[in-house]
This record gives C-alpha cells, structure tokens and sequence, in this order.
C-alpha cells in the first residue's frame, strides 16, 4: 500500500504515505525530528513530547500523529527549540543523573540530545529524588534513578518478548516502572536476552559485567550527533 | 490470608472474572478488605487473566484505592483552597488533635484513617470531608470532638447524619446532609417541566432528525470544552462499527465545581432521558455512567433510578413499545483520579485501566470504549438534549447568546453570601453574576476552577460564554482580605496531585511551577523568576499530551497576566548577584552535622 500523499515540513515539500507517521515521514525524508520515547521497532505512544511539531498551528507529537495530505509542519522553529529544550532540562532534574559515572554515558540518548541542543547544565533546579536500585536479577540492574519513564521498556517487553515484565505504577511525579513480580525483576521471567535488555534510551537498564567493555569516548555518540543517520540517509 | 482468597475469588466471579471490570474488582476487594494487599495482586490476575503488575498499576494509579491496610473508617478531609479559607486548616488541626493522628496515619486502634483530598464537590458547604461514602459538610472546629467520639462510639459513618440536607438529600436511598443550594433556576434545567416528553418526541423522529434538532439547537458540551454535541453525535452515528456507546461524564472532578451532583440529585431521570435519546440518535445499546467516587452516596439511588427507568420500559427492551430499540445503562464508580474527566482517561477507567490518558487521533467517536465509537457527554449536556427534544431547537437556540445556546449552571464558591447554584442564561455578564450572589469587595474569580482563568475587576464585564468566559460550571469567589498567590500555589498543589505522570512537561513541569510561585511568594524573588514562570508555564501548556497538562499553567499564566502588581509587590531585583532563596546556613547545615562541628566561616 503506498498511497503517496505531500506534506511539507519546515517549507521544504516532501512525500508521505498514508498510515506514516509524521516522525516517520519526516526520517524517510532525511528530516531529524529529535525523540526520546519513540522507537523504530515499538508502537509509539507520546509520553516524552520531544518530537513535537505545529500541525496547521497545534502542537502535536509527531510519533504518533499520523500525516495527512497538504499538512503543513513546523519543526526547527526558535519556538519549538526552546520548549524541546526545557523538557530535556526537565528530565534531568527529574531523576539522578551523573554522567561521569554513568555507563550508559556516550550510548545515552537523553545525554546525546542535550549535547545536540548545547545543554552543558539544566536550568532548573535538582529535585534530588529518593530512587531505587534494583540489583535483585542476576543478569540486569534497574537503576530507577536514570528511568525517564518512556515505557520503551514495556512495549518491547509486551510486543517484542511476547512476555510483561514492566508496567507502569503510581502516578504523578511519583510515577514509576513496576516489574511484574513480588517485589523485584529476580521475580520475574526476564531475561538477558530479552530485547526489552536493549532498548532503554538510558542508563537504567543495565546489563551486568559487560560495563565499560566500549571505553567512553569511542561510543555511539562520541563520534556524532545523535540523529546524524537520519540527516544523512535519507531513504526517499 | 484464606479470607482474602475467598474475597477475591467471589468478587472476581461477581464480575465474571472480566479483566474489563478490574475497576470494580478491585474497589469490591478494597470494601470487604478495607484495602489491596498486595498478596491478593497475584490472585486477581489469575482470576481476571491479566498480570501482577497490572493489577498493582490500577491500584497505585487512583487515590482512593491502597495497598496498604487502613482504618475501618477512612477520614477525607477536603484540602482545596475553598475549605482552607473557610477554616479547613484548623478543622485539620482539630481532626489531627482529635484522633491523636496526623494525616496519612491510622489510629492504633485501628478504626480511623485520617487523610487529605482534593475538592469533593461541596464548596458551598466547606469545610467539608468525607467518612468512607457519607458526606460532612458545615464543618467548625467544635464540632470535632462530638463527630469523632460519635464514630468512636458507633463505628458507623452514617449516624454522623442526625439532619438530611434538602430535597431529594433526604430520599431514602441517600440521607445525606448535603444541601443543594438551588438559589436560581433557569427555564432550561432547574424549572418545572414535563417528565418524558424528549424522548418521547425524539421517538416520533428518524435518528437523523434528532441529530439535526440537537445541531441546530446550537448545543455545546457543558463539561468544559464546549464541542458541539449534535455533531459529536453524527460523528460517532456514521463511524463504522456495530457496537456504540454511550457515556456519561459524572466525574466533576474540576475544584469548586458541584452543579453536576445536584443535577444527579434533582435531574437524574432528565439525564438519564437526554443518554436514551442519545443512544437512539446513534445508535447505540449500551451506556455508561462514570461516577466519581466522591459520589458513591448517590450511587444505590441512581441504581434505583434506572431499576425504575427499567419497570417503566424507559430503558431495556424495545423502549416505550420502539420495536429494537434498546438500551441499559450501568454505573461505574471511579476511585479518585481528576484526570479521569478527561473523555479518553474516563474510558480507559471504564475498561478496567489505569487512567491515562490515550491519544486522540483516532478519537472517542471513532474508537473508544473498547475500541468502539463512543459518544462521551457531561451530565448537564445531556439533560440539555432531553429538553431540546421536547421544546424544539429554536427554543432553546432563543436562550443565549450567539455561539452559546442555552443556559449554564453555575456552581458558585468562596465569599459571597450566597453561595450554590444558579442556572442563568449564557451572556450573563459577571458583575451582575456577582451581584445576585451577594459578593462585595471581591479581588478575583477563578472562572472555570484551577483550569480555567483568574480574572480581576477590569473583566467583570465579560460575560459568562463561550466566547468570553468559559466556565465547566465553577465561579469561586475571592475577595480582598485573600492571597492571591496562595491560591496560585494551592492549585498548583491540585495539578501536581492530579498528573497522571505519562509525559514529561505536565509531570515535572508542574513540580517546578509550584515551587518557584513558593519561592515568589516567600518574597525570595526576582523579576527574573516571572520570566522564567511564563516561558515554564507556556512550555507545559504547549507541550503536554493531554487538557490537563494543556491547562495546568493556567493559575500562573492567568495572573501573571491579570494581577501583575501582586508580583511585582513580591519581586525585588536582585542587584547583589546573589540569589536570594539561597542560604548559606541551611547548605552548609548538614555538613556540620556529619562533621559534627560548626563551619569556621559561616556561623550564627
Ligand atoms: C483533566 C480534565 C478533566 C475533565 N473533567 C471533566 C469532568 O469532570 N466532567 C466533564 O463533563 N468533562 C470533563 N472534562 C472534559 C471531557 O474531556 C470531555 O470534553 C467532556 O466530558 C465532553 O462532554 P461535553 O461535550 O458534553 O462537555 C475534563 C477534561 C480534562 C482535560
Ligand atoms: S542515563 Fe544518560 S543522562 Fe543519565 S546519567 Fe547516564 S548518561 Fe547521563
Ligand atoms: S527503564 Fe528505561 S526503557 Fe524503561 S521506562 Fe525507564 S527509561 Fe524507559
Ligand atoms: S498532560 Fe498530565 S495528565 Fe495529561 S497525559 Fe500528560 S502527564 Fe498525564
Ligand atoms: S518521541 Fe514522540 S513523544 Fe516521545
Ligand atoms: S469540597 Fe472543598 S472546595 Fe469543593
């Protein structure tokens, strides 16, 4: 099914098809919309807002807004920058992170993200919450003090696992992942080689004894910007 | 422990093991229990075929539920900035005094849990709180020590009611001590009118027909947003799908908002008349009542409502002799979550779920209640359908104003002499609103509740619409001797409370708001923390997913807007360059603590 249909993103016309995605859309077009809770192999489901783009004036995630023909989207405005940025600051302050000892730091999207928007320290103030470490599974540590609630964790889990071991609990600020067992991830029926172990954006799922096997500097983002594969390869 | 899994067995059959009915599960676990015990997560999952964790993920998701044991009688204390200022604080002091507990403890007894809540929906009777289902209202600090040793003695939150409210407070089935406070009706709701004869005329007429009347009345939704309802209809009429239904919003969950709850009082059967003639106008069998928990003590009345509705074949089977048309309607109970108002939260809490909120594309009338095109309408709404289908779309399209048809029942809060319902006609300027109410040096009106706007005298000329000042129903009043920033940061508090916590800019967003207007208010700011409140807030309202986030900043953005000089007054310019929330006794505190020495430098 390839009913082509035009949108036009920032000025510049470009093609879609229906049932796209306009994050979708705008990869296939070599277009870098920056994202956080959006991944290739999950259903997206709009809980960062980091993509977010003006459809014909309204703000709309565009991980999940499908594109429709004539939709005129504004995506590197000084407005949107500006907003992006806060909520990056605000996922920062939110939880516990520090970098320097991180071994996520250079694979890190969130890390990667502020570095492409020049954040170098949030502007808002550290909220230093109370967070667990769950080292209960013998293969992967939860540190909830990274966890940004993107719930990529769970989708892979449900769709990819076929299995449930994470879910969302409490609400609010208070908000976390659950793990589907008594009282922690030994509980339950994951496994290392869930991809569900791969697909945090962040430091919070961590595979036990392979830290550091990359030295930092010569990771993922330590060479380039993240989003500079979609800028660069284009594919319609 | 065995007691427990009998419990749970019986209730999850009571609900035919049905993982959609998890809500009701789960409230049926927590009455017998008087909590969840997360030994029972397990067994219910077995039982209702789902998972621990998503049976955890109900329970954590909604504040009237818990996990952990609690006292026989739950004590819920209205906290909203409403009841603070009518003496809600030293009601809490007394309580606390009282019962020897503080807030969020339970007495060694076990018997009572004390805790706070947002607005309960008596705001013309504050303070008011909540004893498991039974309403007290008209609280004074005296009263305290005769109303705990009363439950002490009897254990039975009902004998707190010694005098019922008016009207239908005192039928049988509710004997609650609420007052309805119907100060002024309206032609539209709150005047005497034929019973039935909507329906009965919308039966005479092609669905298509009733969808036209209800368009061209210019009806417009009453819960808030004010999209319009015929076209809601037709909408959800013409979406594919055999399966349609039918909500109703009953959750009021907006402070100072109470008009709904004396609609479900006086006008349950005009409601339940304006859901049939929905059903019949789109074609669906099936409705739904979300009722808030706060509610629950009108909840065996409305069940005998529609058990009446039913002998009288209003509802069932081939409605009044229409050969198939059906249709029934059901109660479900919510469980303390604002964010359940919202129509695609409300329906993931009719489907068993946490209350987060979905995306709207597809919408509600496309794929809602499972997955199917659902009509959701507010209570007002609904009983507004039943009166156009009895007296005609130029009739009430006559009441109003141009694009706001009709009239608006206004719940009205705060100081003014008069406070509780008046039905007026959109275009009712609110000076004159003001007026009747018998409100005199008033500073400002949250029109709307914390979600809506904070406006000042220069707008007391506007007129309450939709164009103007749009208001779900409430109008709470505060006049000059009141803080406004208080109430600022109060709501704040409320939407802090009430996030669902899913996207980012509404779950830290309102963190930081609320304690910057702190720092504001403790004169601890500068000019740049305005700026920094209106970038802040324009991000969570351009940002968040869905209408709470979109309208959470507006307590800030509204009166930074609307009462820049109660800032001003506030902020200094800080010409030291240091910042003036800063202390440097209280960082270097700890420090000495551990170091168990003063610091040389920075000493007292
Ligand atoms: C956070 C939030 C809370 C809401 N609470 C209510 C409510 O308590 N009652 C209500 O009728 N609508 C509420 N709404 C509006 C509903 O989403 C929806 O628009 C309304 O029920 C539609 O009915 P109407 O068109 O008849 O007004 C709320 C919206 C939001 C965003
Ligand atoms: S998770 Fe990412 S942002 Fe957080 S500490 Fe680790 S590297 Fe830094
Ligand atoms: S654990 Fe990782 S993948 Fe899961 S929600 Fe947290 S940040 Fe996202
Ligand atoms: S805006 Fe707030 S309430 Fe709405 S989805 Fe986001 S976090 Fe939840
Ligand atoms: S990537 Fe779209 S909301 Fe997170
Ligand atoms: S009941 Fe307290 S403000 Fe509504």
């Amino acid at each position: 099914m390839s009913d082509k249909i035009k949108i036009t993103i920032d000025g510049k016309a470009i093609e879609a098809e229906l049932g796209q995605t306009i994050l979708e859309a705008a990869d296939a077009a070599g277009i870098y919309i920056p994202r956080l809770c959006a991944h290739k192999d999950l259903l997206p489901i709009g809980s960062c807002r980091v993509c977010t783009v003006i459809v014909d004036g309204r703000p709309q995630a565009s991980c999940v807004k499908p594109v429709m023909d004539g939709m005129v989207i504004e995506n590197d405005t000084e407005e949107l920058l500006q907003h992006r940025r806060n909520i990056i600051d605000m996922m920062f302050v939110e939880g516990n992170h520090f970098c320097m000892f991180c071994e996520k730091s250079g694979n890190c999207e969130l890390q990667a993200l502020a570095y492409r928007f020049g954040i170098t320290a949030p502007q808002y103030p550290f909220q230093f919450p109370e967070k667990d470490v769950d080292a209960s599974h013998p293969d992967i540590l939860l540190d909830h003090n990274r966890c940004i609630m993107c719930a990529r964790c769970v989708r892979a889990s449900q769709e990819l696992d076929g299995k449930n071991v994470f879910q969302s609990i409490g609400r609010g600020f208070d908000r976390k992942i659950g793990v589907n067992g008594e009282k922690a991830l030994g509980d339950t029926d994951m496994d290392v080689n869930d991809k569900a172990a791969d697909i945090c954006p962040v430091g919070c799922i961590i595979k036990k004894r392979v830290g550091f096997e990359t030295p930092y500097g010569e990771r993922l983002y330590d060479k380039e910007p993240i989003g500079s594969d979609i800028e660069k390869g284009a594919t319609a | 422990m065995s007691e427990m899994k009998a419990v749970v067995n019986n209730i999850c059959k009571e609900f035919g093991n049905d993982r959609t009915r998890l809500m009701d599960i789960v409230r049926g676990v927590q009455e017998k229990l008087g909590y969840v015990p997360p030994e029972a997560f397990e067994l219910i999952a077995e039982k209702a075929h789902t998972h621990r964790v998503e049976v955890e993920s109900v329970v954590s998701f909604y504040a009237f539920l818990s996990d952990k044991k609690r006292g026989k009688m739950v004590i819920r204390l209205c906290d909203d900035i409403i009841d603070r200022f009518q003496g809600g604080e030293d009601v809490a002091k007394a309580l606390s005094k009282e019962l020897g507990i503080g807030f969020g403890e339970t007495t060694e007894d076990g018997k009572v849990t004390l805790e706070k809540t947002a607005c309960i929906g008596m705001s013309d009777q504050a303070p008011a709180m909540m004893v498991n289902d039974v309403m007290v209202t008209n609280l004074t600090v005296e009263k305290i020590p005769e109303i705990i040793a009363k439950l002490r003695e009897t254990e039975d939150p009902q004998s707190l009611v010694t005098e019922c409210g008016d009207s239908n407070n005192a039928h049988e089935l509710v004997r609650a001590m609420v007052n309805n406070n119907i100060r002024e009706g309206g032609p539209v709701i709150l005047s005497n009118h034929r019973r039935g004869g909507g329906l009965r005329k919308a039966l005479t007429q092609t669905p298509e027909e009733v969808i036209e009347d209800v368009k061209g009345a210019g009806l417009r939704g009453r819960g808030g947003a004010g999209f319009l309802t015929g076209f809601k209809w037709e909408l959800t009429r013409k979406a594919a799908g055999t399966e349609k239904f039918v909500l109703c919003n009953a959750d009021e969950g907006e402070p100072g908002t109470f008009k709904d709850r004396v609609l479900l009082t006086e006008r349950p059967d005009l409601m339940l008349e304006g859901m049939t003639v929905a059903a019949y106008a789109i074609g669906a069998e099936t409705g739904i009542i979300y009722l808030r928990a706060e509610y629950a003590y009108l909840r065996a009345f409305l069940e005998d409502v529609l058990n009446r509705r039913r002998e009288d074949n209003l509802l069932g089977i081939n409605i009044l002799g229409n050969e198939g048309f059906n249709f029934d309607v059901r109660i479900q109970m919510g469980a303390g979550a604002y964010v359940c108002g919202e129509e695609t939260s409300l329906i993931k809490s009719c489907e068993g779920t946490r209350g987060d909120p979905t995306d709207r594309t597809p919408f509600p009338v496309v794929a809602g209640y499972m997955v199917s095109p659902t009509a959701v309408n507010n209570v007002e709404s609904y009983c507004c359908a039943a009166r156009i289908m009895d007296m005609g779309a130029g009739w009430f399209s006559s009441i109003g104003t141009a694009r706001s048809a009709g009239t608006k029942v206004l719940s009205v809060c705060g100081d003014c002499d008069r406070p509780g319902i008046y039905e007026v006609p959109f275009g009712t300027k609110l000076r004159d609103l003001l007026q009747r109410v018998g409100a005199e040096d008033v500073a400002a009106v949250q029109v709307g509740g914390p979600s809506g706007q904070m406006v000042g005298p220069a707008q007391f000329d506007q007129e309450i619409s939709f164009e103007e000042l749009a208001t779900g129903g409430a109008i709470m009043i505060f006049s000059n001797q009141r803080d406004i920033l208080e109430v600022v940061e109060a709501f704040m508090e409320f939407f802090v409370d009430e996030s669902c916590g899913y996207c980012v800019p509404c779950r830290v967003g309102n963190v930081l708001l609320k304690s910057r207007i702190a720092r504001v208010r403790n004169g601890e700011g500068s000019p740049d923390d305005l700026a920094y409140l209106h970038r802040l807030g324009e991000s969570v309202k351009r940002m968040s997913r869905c209408g709470l986030g979109q309208t959470s900043p507006n307590p800030v953005l509204s009166t930074l807007k609307n009462f820049r000089p109660v800032y001003n007054a506030l902020v200094r310019e800080n010409t030291t360059g240091r910042l003036k929330s800063f202390h440097i006794m209280k960082a270097v505190e700890q420090a000495s603590q551990i170091a168990d020495r003063r610091s040389e430098v920075f000493h007292a």
